[in-house]
This record gives structure tokens, C-alpha cells and sequence, in this order.
């Protein structure tokens, strides 16, 4: 069922949803939030858009394959684990970076980590979500 | 720099995600699969000749301290496992290249055996009793997409089963855990160790025990609690089925000889006495429920529960000899087992059936498979001088040193009509005529297969074959590994030291 209404409003409310997304992802280190939590929201987001305006259009704004964006968030989450050998500490010791970044805050791998976990999150969501609406769509 | 302990967790995860960026590209797949597997092998390997040198090794990763952090730890045992998973996988990989279908590969086949392969070897290496759960649920929810992958009706009702025991196995696994935690305030297994004789409530700890004791016993596929085993191992293809039969429920005996060596050792009389009792009614249950069968998989699965039985009475008796009995036996038993499941897809290949019934005349047309055959099945039964004769001939040779002629007679007993069992498949499938007599060639889907794929199926059942003979005719410096193995897992003391770093 397609509504007019709906559609307009997916086009403002999904860069919001992940702006929003990204601020809870960030949040994470110290309070609640987290890669989890921002994947999802992502992942609501495309949800929503898709709920919206159909599965087709929303894999055309996604552009990437759910299952490249999974890989990718694994793919993070052992670059992460790695890093901390180069400095010659243990196996997935967290490094952190001196300095205070603006807007992001402190960086090190275990937000690297996290990230792969969002990136983990939105792409087995939007993964079970776009299996669902192929099938409905058969 | 130990960072060798946590590659064989992560070179499979690696190639596993490598594999999801070539997610359409099944020759790809194909391909990493059986780098992953070698690279696996070669890892393994390291482990193994650094642990024989320098002892057993620990890493407390993300530099957490144990017993705060989390403890990763490579013993003997830990490594022997290792090292034949890795083994196993490499056999699989090369395997399923020449058998598996086109439909499944292109379901991530190929990826999920890697995950499969990252659970396993990280149940086998974690140092941390909820960690261990953790690396169960990775191994269980693999395979629950490799058993059902394909969706067959009866693949699916296999499943089913299998997933329900399952969880509710892990459930109990998680209210020990809990159960534990709240008695000794500590997840470290070296930890637990250390604190458990200073605990007051013996009784809990009893109880404790028994809950840990039924949740690896669902795994390990034990009597009472082996129902699910016969009633999935069937259903997937052969090179899953084979996996499985080889590594799965040895995950459940290994952490069975873990915690009962490391952790429940105050009132060995009783428990270690309830052990042995659930020995005993294992390897029976498990070869009387093969006798009845007729289809090859079924009789192998049904087997599986009766070895697993030799396992449990190894590491029930308790004494050195016993557990590297017990060792000795997971190495001999999952080369051997692993094999006759892969010898019993070609089987399938060439006639069209696993049914007894309705197949025969194979040795005629195919020596060569029937010697293959022989081989694992021989050593299976305990003929010397395979490998299988050694295995058994310690577990009884322990049992006799501590007079407990019970369970001696009942692994003799179940020693012969395993040897039964075996000649049962081998008159049916090999010797007798094909049971329509018009019928006496091998099936043109057999013969229609390339050449080439023939090879990638009988190269890891000859390979594994002579790994079966070599241990049998070269069993001293294996039982030795064993032996080693077992007195690291009888005197705790340096597994302790070693992960608290005292």
C-alpha cells in the first residue's frame, strides 16, 4: 500500500534516523548506547524507508549488499583485535589515542570495534528484513 | 608474544569473512576453504610443537588480568584437540569439493564450516567456564544452519531435535555457570579450581557438578541423553554428517574431561562413580541400537554413543592410564569415525541408497572401497593391529589396574559386537550379491562423475585411512602425547600457575 504521506516523511526522517543512529553509537562508551543499539536504529531507518517506498527503492538507496555490510563489520571487528600486536601489547588490548577528538571524542579500537558491530547489526537486520519483503513480494 | 594460541580461532573467522566479501563467487569459496583449512593445519601444528616445549601456554586477552579478564589457554589436550580438528577439516574441505551441491554452496556452505571450525577450536582453548558457553552457542547455531541447510523434510525434523536438546542443554549449561559463579565468584577455570576446595557447602558443589554433568552429557550424547544423535546425524549430507560425527560430541567429552579433571574433584567417589555408571549403559545402548539398523548412517551414528561410552569410562576410572586411555581414544575415534562416514557417502554415491537392503555386490567392482572401508571399520571393532586395538586396550588395561571388572567385561562385550555391527554392513554393502541381481553395477549418476571430483572424494578417506594405520602400527610417541597430556590434566597445579600467572 503506497502513502503519500508516508513516503514524503522517509525522506526526512532517514537521515535523521541515522544522524541519530550515529549519536547513539558514539554515546556508547560511556553511557547507554552503543554499536548495537545505533545499528539498529540504522537499520530502522531503512526499515522505515522501505516500509515506505518499497523494496526495490530501498535497495537503491542502500546501494551495498546486506551481506558485504556483515563482512565488513567482522571485518573491523579483527582489524581491531590486530592493532594492539603492532604496538607490541597483547592480543585485543585497547589503544586509545592521546588526544581528545572534536565531536567524536576519544579514539581507539575498541571504537573500531564497536563500528564493526553497527556495521554488523544494520546488515543482518536489513538482511532478514529484505528477505521478508522478497518473499512477500513473490 | 603468544599470540599462536588465538590463531586457530582466528584464521578461520578470516577466511570465513573473506569468503562473505566473495559472497557470489563459489569458486572462491572454494578455493579460501581449502587455504583456510591448510593454514589451519599449519597453525595447529605450531601450537601443538610450542606447547610440547614450553609447556602450557595462557593469554589473558585484551591484557585483562585473569581472573578478571577473559583466558585463553592451550594445554596439551587443548592442543592435541586442535590439531585434529584441524585435521578433520582439511578432509571435509577436500571432501566437499568433490560431493557437495551446487544449491548449498551458494548458501554459504563454504562460510559456515569455518565458523563451525572457529566454535569448536574456541571451546577447546578458552580458559573461561561462561566463555566456554559462549563458543558452544558459536559452534551450535553453525551447525543448526548446516543441519537444516537444503531443507529436506526429514533434514528439518532432524533439526528440530537437535536444536531443542540443544538449548535446553545450553540452558542448563547456563544455570551451572550461574550456579558456579554464585558459590565461588569467579569464571576463570584455573580460578574455580583454586577457590572450590576452600568451599563450604560441599553439597552444592555436588550439585553443581550434576547440572554440568547432564548439560555436556546432552553434548557428549551419553545415556540417557542421546536421543537426539540418531535422530539428526543422518540427515544432512555427508560431508556435514561427517564433521559432525567426528568433532561435535567430542566437544561435549572434552569439556566433560575438563571440568572433571580440573574443577570437580573433591568428592571423585561419587561423581566420578555416577560417571562410570553412565559409561557402561552408553556403550550398550549405543551398539544394541546399531545392531537394529539398516541404514549405514544410522548404524555409525549409533556406534558413535557406544565410543563415546569408551570415552566417559576413561576418564571415569580416573587413574593416569585411564584418562590418556580416554585421550588416546577422542584421537583414534575421530579420524576413525570421520572416515566411515565419508567411505559411506561414496557408497551412497555409487549404489543410490544408504539402506543395507538394498545395496551389495560392491567389493566386486570396487576393491579398493572395500579395503577402504575395512580399515576404519576394523579399527573401530578394535582388531590390532589398528589403532582402535591400542585405544581400547588401555581404557581396559586401566580398568583392570583398579579392579573394576564390571566394566571391563561390558567394553569387551561391546568390543564384539561392534566387530559385529561393522561385519554387518560390510557382508551387506560389500560382499553379498546386489539384492535385484539385474542390478550388479554401480549407478550411472556414479559413473557420470568427473574424474577429477572422484579423486577430491577418495584422497581424504586414503589420507585418513593411512592416519589409521599409522597410529596403529606407530602407536608409542601417540600414547606417549596421551600420556603427557594426561598427567598435565592430573596435576592442575601448572594449569593453575600458568593462567594466574602465580
Amino acid at each position: 500500500m503506497f502513502s503519500i504521506i508516508l513516503s514524503t516523511a522517509s525522506r526526512y526522517l532517514l537521515p535523521l534516523m541515522l544522524i541519530f543512529s550515529f549519536f547513539l553509537f558514539l554515546r556508547g562508551h560511556n553511557e547507554p548506547g552503543g554499536g548495537f543499539v545505533g545499528g539498529l536504529v540504522a537499520a530502522a531507518a531503512y526499515a522505515l524507508y522501505l516500509i515506505a517506498n518499497g523494496i526495490e527503492e530501498a535497495k537503491l538507496l542502500l546501494r551495498a549488499e546486506p551481506i558485504k555490510l556483515i563482512a565488513l563489520g567482522l571485518f573491523f571487528a579483527i582489524v581491531s583485535t590486530f592493532l594492539s600486536l603492532m604496538t607490541g601489547q597483547d592480543f585485543m588490548t585497547g589503544i586509545w589515542a592521546k588526544n581528545e577528538f572534536p565531536v567524536i571524542g576519544k579514539v581507539g579500537t575498541p571504537l573500531l570495534f564497536d563500528l564493526g558491530v553497527y556495521f554488523l547489526v544494520l546488515g543482518i537486520v536489513l538482511k532478514i528484513i529484505f528477505s521478508l519483503a522478497e518473499e512477500d513480494n513473490k | 608474544m603468544n599470540l599462536i594460541i588465538v590463531l586457530p580461532i582466528i584464521v578461520p573467522l578470516l577466511f570465513a569473512v573473506i569468503m562473505l566479501f566473495f559472497w557470489k563467487n563459489i569458486k572462491a569459496h572454494k578455493i579460501l576453504n581449502v587455504i583456510a583449512s591448510i593454514c589451519s593445519l599449519a597453525v595447529a601444528i605450531i601450537l601443538i610443537s610450542n606447547v610440547n616445549t614450553l609447556g602450557i601456554l595462557a593469554l589473558q586477552v585484551g591484557s585483562w588480568q585473569a581472573p578478571f579478564g577473559i583466558s585463553i589457554v592451550a594445554d596439551l589436550l587443548t592442543s592435541i584437540m586442535v590439531l585434529i580438528t584441524s585435521v578433520i577439516g582439511l578432509a571435509t574441505a577436500i571432501y566437499s569439493l568433490g560431493s557437495m551441491d551446487e544449491q548449498r554452496e551458494k548458501f554459504f556452505y563454504y562460510p559456515l564450516l569455518q565458523f563451525l571450525l572457529m566454535g569448536i577450536n574456541g571451546a577447546f582453548l578458552t580458559g573461561d567456564i561462561f566463555n566456554l558457553y559462549v563458543w558452544f552457542e558459536v559452534m551450535l547455531i553453525s551447525s543448526f544452519v548446516l543441519l537444516a541447510l537444503g531443507g529436506k523434510r526429514e533434514q528439518l525434523e532432524g533439526a528440530i531435535k537437535y536444536v531443542t536438546l540443544n538449548l535446553l542443554s545450553s540452558a542448563i549449561f547456563l544455570a551451572a555457570v550461574g550456579i558456579l559463579y554464585g558459590i565461588v565468584g569467579t569464571l576463570n577455570m584455573a580460578d574455580v579450581a583454586r577457590k572450590i576446595p576452600f568451599v563450604e557447602e560441599k553439597e552444592l558443589v555436588t550439585v553443581v557438578s550434576f547440572l554440568f554433568m547432564v548439560a555436556f552429557g546432552i553434548k557428549a550424547a551419553v545415556f540417557p541423553l542421546f536421543f537426539w544423535l540418531p535422530a539428526s546425524y543422518h540427515t544432512p549430507p555427508i560431508a556435514v554428517s561427517a564433521i559432525f560425527a567426528g568433532l561435535l560430541t567430542k566437544v561435549g567429552v572434552y569439556a566433560l574431561i575438563r571440568v572433571f579433571t580440573l574443577i570437580f574433584i573433591q568428592d571423585t567417589n561419587f561423581t566420578h562413580t555416577v560417571l562410570l555408571v553412565i559409561a557402561g549403559f552408553t556403550m550398550l545402548t549405543g551398539v544394541l541400537g546399531a545392531a537394529s539398523q539398516n541404514d549405514m548412517r544410522k548404524i555409525l551414528s549409533f556406534h558413535i554413543i557406544s565410543q563415546i561410552g569408551y570415552m566417559i569410562m576413561g576418564l571415569a576410572l580416573f587413574s593416569p592410564l585411564a584418562i590418556a586411555g580416554a585421550i588416546f581414544y577422542i584421537i583414534h575415534h575421530i579420524i576413525v569415525k570421520t572416515n566411515l562416514f565419508l567411505v559411506s557417502g561414496v557408497v551412497d554415491k555409487m549404489k543410490g541408497s544408504f539402506n543395507l537392503k538394498k545395496i551389495g555386490g560392491l567389493y566386486r567392482y570396487y576393491p579398493l572401497l572395500g579395503l577402504l572401508f575395512l580399515i576404519p571399520a576394523l579399527s573401530l571393532a578394535g582388531i590390532p593391529p589398528l589403532s582402535g586395538f591400542w585405544a581400547k586396550f588401555v581404557v581396559i588395561k586401566a580398568g583392570l589396574e583398579i579392579d573394576q571388572a564390571l566394566i571391563v567385561i561390558v567394553a569387551l562385550v561391546v568390543g564384539i559386537l561392534t566387530l559385529f555391527s561393522m561385519t554387518k554392513i560390510w557382508n551387506e554393502a560389500f560382499w553379498k550379491d546386489d539384492p535385484k541381481g539385474n542390478e550388479n553395477k554401480i549407478i550411472d549418476s556414479f559413473s557420470a562423475i568427473k574424474l577429477s571430483k572422484k579423486v577430491l572424494m577418495f584422497s581424504p578417506i586414503i589420507i585418513l585411512a593411512l592416519i589409521t594405520i599409522i597410529i596403529g602400527f606407530n602407536a608409542e610417541p601417540f600414547f606417549n602425547f596421551a600420556n603427557n597430556a594426561a598427567s598435565q590434566l592430573l596435576n592442575p597445579s601448572e594449569y593453575i600457575s600458568k593462567v594466574l600467572g602465580l
